[in-house]
């Protein structure tokens, strides 16, 4: 897994790429968090996530937890076609918000 | 190909099918891209298309870190995955050799319940038909869980031929 952090328009975009599994999602967790902590909105472009297990969507949950307890926004941009079946499964596709586009999440 | 036997843990054999994939392998996180692939080419073998195949990649996948993270604590440890096709079902025996799980633990939670962690078992459940743990042959310690999906219907044995 790569990952990247863009900050753009007083948001922060982080974005994934490969598999947030088990060996990376403790790296993909601190950026996420981090990225909570530094700005009131983050956008989580998924467009180049791969694969996606319960390791890494609990990392996914508990920066959406810790946003919306401090009152910021937190955005699922681009979900790949294999994220957004494990969403489905945990039913989190209707817990998160989720835009088509990493532009539309900035909206 | 003929129907072979499972030697899962080097002890009694079970009759189970056309035996696709044995892989010992060390319980850590960084095998788990290793299986996943292997698993997946398991699945293209048997003619499930990428969405069932993923979904397959995703049960053994969470079965394999529930090894890792909850049989050996982390601290790596043996473990064997194997996975045969019978009539019609692809079935994962999934075998580590750590202390016995307490099986009432091993329980999905609600969805309802919003907070990171403790989906993986419901994932398993959700996308397998299948879920049951065994009792390892005799003399052999460890956990042993089996998991089935049922074929494609136009990939099942219909009397005795695959079509």
């Amino acid at each position: 897994m790569k990952h990247r952090v863009e900050e753009r328009d007083g948001a922060i975009i982080v974005a994934f790429e490969g598999d947030v599994d088990l060996e990376h999602s403790p790296k993909a967790r601190t950026a996420l968090l981090d990225s909570v902590g530094r700005s009131n909105r983050v956008i989580v472009d998924m467009s180049a996530v791969s694969y996606i297990d319960s390791s890494g969507i609990a990392s996914m949950v508990e920066a959406y937890q810790n946003a919306r307890k401090e009152g910021k926004g937190f955005v699922l941009a681009a979900v790949s076609e294999p994220a957004m079946r494990v969403l489905g499964l945990a039913r989190l596709d209707k817990v998160f918000t989720i835009c088509a586009t990493v532009e539309d999440g900035m909206k | 190909m003929t129907a072979q036997h499972a030697d899962i843990a080097g002890g009694e054999e079970l009759r189970l099918g056309e035996h696709l994939l044995e892989m010992r392998f060390d319980a850590r996180p960084d095998i788990l891209k290793t299986i996943r692939d292997r698993v997946r080419e398991a699945a293209g073998k048997c003619g499930f298309g990428s969405n069932d195949a993923h979904d397959l990649v995703i049960a053994v996948d969470e079965a394999c870190q529930n090894i890792i993270r909850h049989a050996y604590k982390g601290r790596g440890g043996d473990a064997v995955l194997e996975i045969l096709r019978d009539d019609d079902s692809i079935i994962v025996l999934l075998h580590d050799f750590a202390d016995p799980v307490d099986l009432g633990k091993i329980k999905p939670r609600s969805l309802d319940d919003v907070r990171p962690g403790g989906l993986g078992t419901h994932f398993i459940r959700a996308v397998m038909d299948e879920v049951d743990y065994l009792e390892p042959p005799a003399g052999v310690r460890g956990n042993l869980l089996r998991l089935a999906k049922h074929l494609p219907e136009d990939k099942k044995d219909k009397d005795g031929k695959r079509e």
